[in-house]
């Protein structure tokens, strides 16, 4: 499973050119869908508007119009900036979504890398952008950049924790770290004997969805719990000061983010690729398996933009307060929970 | 609470911060605005902080003055309302109202009835065109983009009737001393019986997605209390100082010379003083400006629209003094002639200076989060803080 099972063997070089190619489409595709489908569209549709309309059919260019205005604009560093760092700091952020997309099952056998702490790897790599992020903030020598920055930088750190906590569930009742794993636990599983759909962890693990998906949204940065942005009060936070190509790659950053984020959150509790009635380990799956999952990854998705254009802000310290107090109890009851009945059953 | 004794708080509060001994942090001096999001126009607030939590804040207005009192020396009495339509530009037929009564009544001209209540009307409409952008816009500055669309959709209906009777969608420029330039169009009270059912729906949208929403209590419940001594001791009125309990509303309780007198409405209050309140105090004022134009419409006099004025208004010598209950709060002119073609001066009295002038002692020890919101709880339009 280790590499791409194709019918013809291929040079490393072509292997290497193909996985950097699919890579880029499994981020940049999500990501674009997303934009369109729920930046421009839905959130135009619940606010009795129509979005864009003029580039191509139902306004379906856009993005690229979008994406060549941006790459049009100056590239402007501040003057006090500190220009090594300010210059790097999108591409910090960039990393974390790229090396998040490699865990992610599309099928059987279409994995970039198959280890066994999959999950593991996962939440782990999802804290660099912090770095990123803090870096952005700090290098902008700008009074807003850096308020946001240290808001992002507590936010992200308190909603890790319920984040893994959330997941742990899914492991204990998976009995796997694999990602693989989680999504043939979910496919084999069955549901006190009845194993007609599977046994999708949501159904079990409905509490490790909700607190995945409200530390997803605060990971984000998303409303409810953009302070790190906040435009209203901190212009944009530690975008502030960015522009043109930049600012782009911020952007593509966190939407390819909420992205990997929907397709982690469709594999360890949708059940990924697989859809039921069908053999998991059928070759089948590994040309319908990609697209089952984008559908699932807009369906969770969905979700996460719902809320976006619903909600306002918390406060940062209510934003704590929920993490450490609500969150972070809730899920590891929902562990010890969890481990007690896999224990009994 | 006087400046002196605000002063020595504002310094010992400082003092507090410094001593924090071992952890010493320097404080950060933050300009919100002139150009900022939040301020939807160019004020200007100076904020030193602690970190996130405020220390002193300071308002500095003026960046939009537009000199409208002295304009309006150098302008004949019709020419003004031009002028004074440009206050507060969301509700504009409002300023001209208390400037055209405060010139009748110096020339001991009465309006007819048909006129006084046809005012009555397009002065409530024009406080449900203000308010309504007001109920969607505290959303959006505490993070909810979507309600301000619903206002600005539902918003249109309201200026379209206004523009079907004046021709201006925000500067009306109707009014007129001693009534009304023209009479209602055709086929317009039914109409605008429908956008108010429309108005009405948009208020019980709002209650449900703003007022009711658990983030925006946690958000705005006990944020920038104003208490009721506090609130009158700074100037405050309108919606800002109803919400804090007082019961004042010159609607009902001055003659004003309009209609409101006449009509079946409710003052709301509300006795917490909160931000909370205060948008909860709009959004009821709202729904009973909706009751005050339908019962307009349906009593609305028969007659001329406007009183007997000689065509070259000369105004005689003398001072007068008339504020109206404004969208925005009490809005005042006081008008000094000397019996020529313009005034020899015009003071107004606009209701969103006082309301911002409260902001130092409001917005001492909050977060910065807070300050976004207590601002827009407040409240104001650049136009009618700076003039």
């Amino acid at each position: 499973m280790n590499t791409l099972t194709l019918a013809v063997e291929l040079a490393h070089w072509q292997q290497t050119t193909i996985r950097a190619v699919v890579g880029l489409v499994a981020v940049l595709l999500p990501a674009g869908t997303l934009v369109y489908l729920f930046l421009f569209k839905m959130m135009s549709f619940m606010q009795s508007r129509l979005g864009p309309m003029e580039a191509g059919p139902y306004g379906s260019l856009q993005l690229l119009a979008e994406v060549g205005k941006f790459l049009q604009k100056e590239d402007i560093v501040p003057e006090n900036a500190d220009r090594i760092v300010f210059k790097t700091a999108p591409f910090v952020v960039l990393v974390s979504t790229f090396l998040l997309v490699l865990v992610i099952p599309g099928g059987p056998d279409l994995m970039f890398i198959d280890v066994d702490t999959g999950i593991f790897l996962a939440l782990a790599v999802s804290s660099i952008s912090v770095i990123g992020i803090l870096m952005a903030g700090w290098a902008s020598a700008s009074k807003y950049s850096l308020l946001g920055a240290l808001r992002a930088t507590g936010q992200l750190i308190a909603y890790e924790l319920p984040l893994v906590l959330a997941v742990m569930g899914v492991v204990i009742q998976a009995g796997t770290l694999n990602m693989q794993g989680i999504v043939m636990a979910q496919a084999e599983g069955e549901i006190f004997g009845f194993g007609g759909i599977g046994s999708p962890f949501i159904i079990t693990q409905f509490l490790g969805f909700a607190i995945f998906l409200i530390a997803v949204q605060a990971e984000l940065t998303q409303p409810p719990f953009d302070m790190p942005i906040a435009e209203s009060e901190l212009v944009t936070g530690y975008l502030t000061e960015y522009s043109g190509m930049r600012f782009l790659m911020f952007f593509i950053g966190e939407f390819a983010t909420a992205g990997i984020f929907s397709a982690l959150a469709a594999t360890l509790f949708l059940g990924g690729w697989y859809v039921p009635g069908l053999d998991p380990t059928d070759n089948l799956f590994n040309v319908i398996g990609p697209m089952v999952l984008l559908g699932k990854i807009i369906l969770v998705a969905f979700l996460i933009f719902w809320f976006r254009f619903t909600y306002p802000r918390f406060r940062e310290d209510q934003l704590q307060t929920l993490a450490w107090k609500v969150l972070i109890p809730l899920s590891l009851a929902n562990i010890i929970a969890t481990g007690v009945l896999k224990v009994v059953f | 609470m006087t400046d002196t004794q605000q002063i020595a708080y504002i310094a010992a509060q400082a003092a507090d911060a410094r001593v924090n001994v071992e952890l010493e942090t320097e404080g950060m001096t933050l300009n919100i605005g002139p150009q900022h999001p939040a301020t939807h126009g160019t004020l200007r607030i100076i904020v030193r902080l602690d970190g996130e939590r405020v220390v002193a804040a300071e308002p500095v207005m003026g960046y939009m003055h537009r000199g409208y009192e002295k304009l309006a020396e150098v302008r004949t009495y019709p020419q003004v309302t031009t002028l004074v339509n440009r206050i507060d530009w969301l509700g504009s037929f409002a300023n001209e109202v208390p400037f055209i009564l405060a010139a009748e009544r110096l020339m001991e001209v009465e309006a007819p009835p048909r006129a006084r209540w046809i005012r009555t009307a397009l002065f409530e409409l024009s406080r449900i065109a203000n308010v309504i952008l007001f109920l969607g816009d505290m959303a959006v500055q505490l993070g909810a983009v979507t309600p301000v669309f619903f206002a600005f959709r539902d918003r249109e209906f309201v200026l379209n009737q206004i523009e079907a009777v004046t021709g201006g969608r925000f500067h009306p420029n109707f009014d007129r001393i001693g009534g009304l330039k023209d009479d209602l169009p055709k086929g317009w009270i039914e109409e605008t019986r429908g956008v108010l059912a429309r108005i009405r729906t948009f208020c019980d949208e709002m209650e449900d997605l703003v007022a009711g929403n658990e983030i925006f209590e946690a958000r705005t419940r006990n944020i920038g209390v104003v208490p009721a001594d506090i609130g009158l001791a700074y100037g405050l009125s309108g919606a800002n100082i109803r919400a804090s309990g007082v019961d004042w509303d010159l609607r009902r309780d001055s003659d004003m010379g309009l209609a409101h007198r006449e009509l079946d409405w409710k003052v709301w209050t509300h006795p917490d003083g909160d931000s909370f309140a205060r948008y909860w105090v709009r959004l009821q004022e709202v729904r009973e400006a909706c009751t005050i134009v339908e019962q307009c419409l349906d009593g609305i006099p028969s007659g001329p629209v406007m009183a007997k004025v000689p065509r070259i208004i000369k105004v005689p010598a003398g001072e007068a003094y008339v504020e109206t209950e404004n969208p925005l709060g009490v809005m005042g002119y006081y008008i000094v002639s000397k019996g020529e073609l313009v005034p020899y001066r015009v003071k107004i009295r606009s209701a969103s200076f006082n309301n911002v002038s409260i902001t130092p002692w409001l917005l001492e020890g909050v977060y910065v989060p807070d300050v976004i919101s207590i601002l827009a709880s407040l409240y104001f339009i650049l136009g009618d803080i700076d003039r």
